[in-house]
């Protein structure tokens, strides 16, 4: 028995003259997920994205696979049959067979594209349903509320039987929505805020603040951890690391307590403002969430937003941390971001920070760094490594 | 002449790779994975590559596989952790009458602390139908534990209908694999099949003995047997056996790819039922078996005489399972054979090591055992 994975498309459906360019990305990016796997011919035909499995390469991984790829609404294990009736007939009974033990009742839906196909589709519904009825006597129809439907689709290439479908990633192709720099920390949120960005095609690179010897290398390989497993929906992605010690240092010697994190803040804005344009990103992301701690305060984001030119985008902004926690628990980053390690933002932190900085104190406080001579040091010390999916 | 293994289903032979890194684990990368230093990182380090390994393998995360000292202590890491943990949502469990001893006698004992235990019968082939699991899974069982491949026939368990059954009984229950035989050989993934524990073990795919994991599905959670010093996330505590898991790892990464070494295997398992049906003996084994293993009854001599015959010619097989020395084998009891046939069965089981140049010696050694013993009775 033959299986394929069959794929219908997200919201890219609804678009325009554009549609051509997302199908296309799509494909691209369904190929280029499952080409580590082997051998799968992958074809879009009548709305639909055909995998087909060659030399029996595993189609359970590449239907993990396909649950991650961003423009996908939902997919189908299916099996390939035969355009002839008793062929279809005896395929659903097998194919099925667990489902249809599993269900009380059960219905039976047909597409027929192929218009060739001597039987219609509320025939070929009746036959079907007759056949699993006989075969499988504890069975029920229910037209309306059944346990079970029983897909039945006769295209071009084929007939194909399927189940319960599975819901897919949503969003948009990634990489059709440009590029952005994530700033990422280590924490619950910075992962989602990068997942949510290129849910919606956005292409990401990571900004890295890196602290030794006041962090160590295993803080450093769990953001590594994190941002391969947000690749595993985005794509690949270049991680800068920045050498971030000697900022802090300076801050903490030379700059009053209670701005200390938001001063930092700054830096950060103005240091991955530079990676970003430098890697031709429009824009940067961070997983802010408003109120969620003093430096996301309303009046801390204006200081921080004051740093730098380029939108920042803040996909969290009003959410609550549950919210963000049940992302991270879906998109499997939530047991890694809990892991207890020190990281930048969580060393020199102030006893008493400032929830209601005013910007033109927080300008007063940095004339006491070299800022320019600092950020400068930043990107001459910067790291790159290049991550991949976790799987 | 060298010798000739055909006991790969009760341990195998550590294949180079595993063994060079054990050794290695053991004197230079030799800190505890715990430690915060350097030493104690590269040790966690190796330690995360073998998990990484195990669960690539597996399609699974890291943090979904827990290390072991093996196959038994993850069955019953399994087993008594699901129990103790839905013990208030239901009182049944089902499992098959054709389990490895570390379920089957685990079960025995959740019997005895009061469990509604349900032992599925094999028909005469090994081989359980899933509509006995549609029946059997009922709203209140709390775990449903089944092999995937029977260790003494080779026979395929329906473990694709468990799942469905636990959803249509709307049963609050947990299920467990016993993938002790099909790790490495079958390409099964626990999260897209349905299952929330599944048991591996090192030491049958050619790595050391002591060492195994269960894979334990995220969001599950199962009572700990064992309390320490929070490794292996609180579930299995106890400084780790780096060096053994380093060379699970190492065994992990030299397996073939399964589907090539799996056809390879038919291939094996088919001729060598060709060359053993010349000697009219009775296959044990169904047809559908997991070529790995060949089970069969032949010449109406008891299964140890045979095997000790053979044994001194240095060709090593077993009777039934290696774990139940002398007393008759469960599985091929509960298939309902009949007693002439039990104790007269032997298991082959093959590994990517054999060849058909060894099937060829061991079945003239058979042949003669059987002229030489025949001649004695």
């Amino acid at each position: 028995m033959d299986e394929v994975i069959l794929i219908k498309l997200g919201e890219m459906v609804l678009k325009g003259l554009n549609r051509g360019s997302f199908e296309a990305a799509l494909l691209k990016n369904i190929r280029r997920r499952l080409l580590p796997l082997g051998g799968f011919e992958v074809k879009s035909a009548q709305s639909t994205v055909y995998v087909i499995p060659r030399g029996g390469a595993d189609l359970d991984a590449a239907e993990e696979r396909i649950a991650k790829i961003f423009g996908i609404i939902a997919f189908s294990r299916a099996c390939a049959v035969e355009k002839k009736m008793p062929a279809i007939l005896e395929a659903a009974g097998e194919y099925l067979k667990n489902d249809l033990l599993a269900a009380k009742t059960f219905k039976v839906e047909s597409k027929r594209s192929d218009k060739i196909f001597p039987l219609q589709s509320p025939q070929i519904s009746a036959q079907m349903g007759e056949y699993l009825l006989e075969k499988y006597p504890h069975l029920r129809v229910d037209v309306h509320h059944p346990d079970l439907v029983v897909r039945v689709e006769i295209r071009d290439f084929g007939a194909y039987v399927h189940g319960q479908p599975l819901r897919g990633a949503g969003g948009i192709p990634a990489g059709t929505g440009g590029k952005a720099a994530v700033l990422i920390s280590g924490g619950i949120d910075s992962p989602v805020a990068a997942w949510m960005m290129a849910k919606r095609g956005i292409e990401l690179t990571a900004v890295h603040f890196a602290s030794p010897p006041y962090t160590s290398e295993r803080a450093e390989q769990k953001v590594v951890d994190l941002l391969s497993r947000v690749s595993e929906y985005s794509g690949r992605m270049t991680m800068f690391t920045v050498p971030f010690a000697h900022v802090q240092e300076a801050i903490m010697q030379h700059c009053p307590e209670e701005l200390f994190t938001l001063i930092m803040r700054s830096f950060m804005m103005r240091v991955s403002e530079k990676i970003a344009e430098q890697e031709g990103c429009a824009a940067m992301i961070t997983g802010e969430s408003l109120g969620q701690v003093a430096s996301q305060t309303l009046p801390a984001l204006v200081c921080t937003d004051a740093a730098a030119n380029l939108p920042v985008l803040r996909p969290l902004i009003g959410m609550d941390k549950l919210e963000i926690i049940n992302i991270s628990r879906k998109i499997d980053t939530f047991d890694i971001s809990i892991e207890p390690y020190e990281d930048c933002c969580t060393v020199f932190t102030p006893k008493h920070p400032r929830t209601r900085p005013v910007l033109a104190d927080l300008l007063e406080a940095e004339r006491a760094l070299d800022c320019a001579a600092l950020t400068e040091e930043c990107l001459n010390g910067l790291k790159l490594t290049k991550i991949y999916p976790a799987r | 002449m060298g010798e000739i293994y055909f006991d790969n289903s009760s341990t195998t032979k550590v294949c180079r790779e595993a063994a060079e890194k054990v050794m290695e684990t053991m004197t230079q990368n030799y800190g505890n994975p715990s430690s915060l230093h350097a030493l104690g990182f590269a040790a966690e380090r190796e330690q995360n590559d073998a998990r990484a390994a195990v669960a690539g393998v597996l399609g699974a995360r890291p943090e979904e596989i827990t290390f072991t000292s093996g196959g038994t202590e993850s069955n019953n890491l399994a087993l008594f952790g699901a129990a103790g943990a839905r013990r208030r949502r239901g009182s049944r469990v089902v499992t098959t009458m054709i389990e490895h001893p570390s379920v089957l006698n685990a079960a025995k004992q959740l019997e005895r602390e009061g469990f509604d235990v349900v032992f599925l019968k094999p028909d005469q082939w090994g081989n359980i139908g899933p509509e006995q699991v549609f029946e059997a899974v009922t709203p209140d069982t709390i775990l449903v534990s089944m092999m995937c491949v029977n260790n003494e026939v080779g026979s395929l368990l329906p473990i694709d209908a468990v799942p469905k059954a636990i959803a249509a009984a709307n049963a609050p229950a947990l299920f467990h694999v016993d993938a002790v035989q099909s790790f490495g050989k079958l390409p099964l993934r626990p999260g897209t099949a349905g299952i929330d524990l599944m048991s591996v073990s090192a030491h049958k795919i050619h790595g050391p003995k002591g060492t195994g994991a269960l894979y334990m599905k995220k969001g599950v959670h199962i009572a700990p047997r064992v309390f320490g010093g929070g490794q292996e996330r609180n579930l299995r505590p106890g400084t780790e056996a780096t060096p053994l898991i380093a060379g699970f790892g190492a065994a992990v990464k030299a397996l073939p790819e399964p589907r090539a070494q799996l056809d390879a295997m038919r291939e094996l398992n088919r001729y060598c039922r060709a060359r053993l049906a010349e000697l009219n003996v009775a296959f044990n084994s169904p047809e559908n078996a997991l070529p790995y293993i060949l089970n069969f009854s032949g010449g109406g001599i008891r299964s140890e005489t045979m095997l000790h015959g053979l044994s001194a010619k240095n060709i090593y097989v077993s009777s039934g399972s290696a774990c139940s020395k002398g007393s008759p084998s469960h599985v091929l009891t509960a298939m309902g054979l009949d007693r002439g046939r039990v104790d007269s069965s032997l298991r082959l089981s093959f590994s990517r090591f054999n060849t058909k140049e060894e099937v060829d010696i061991f079945i003239e050694a058979l042949k003669r055992c059987f002229s030489e013993l025949a001649k004695r009775a």
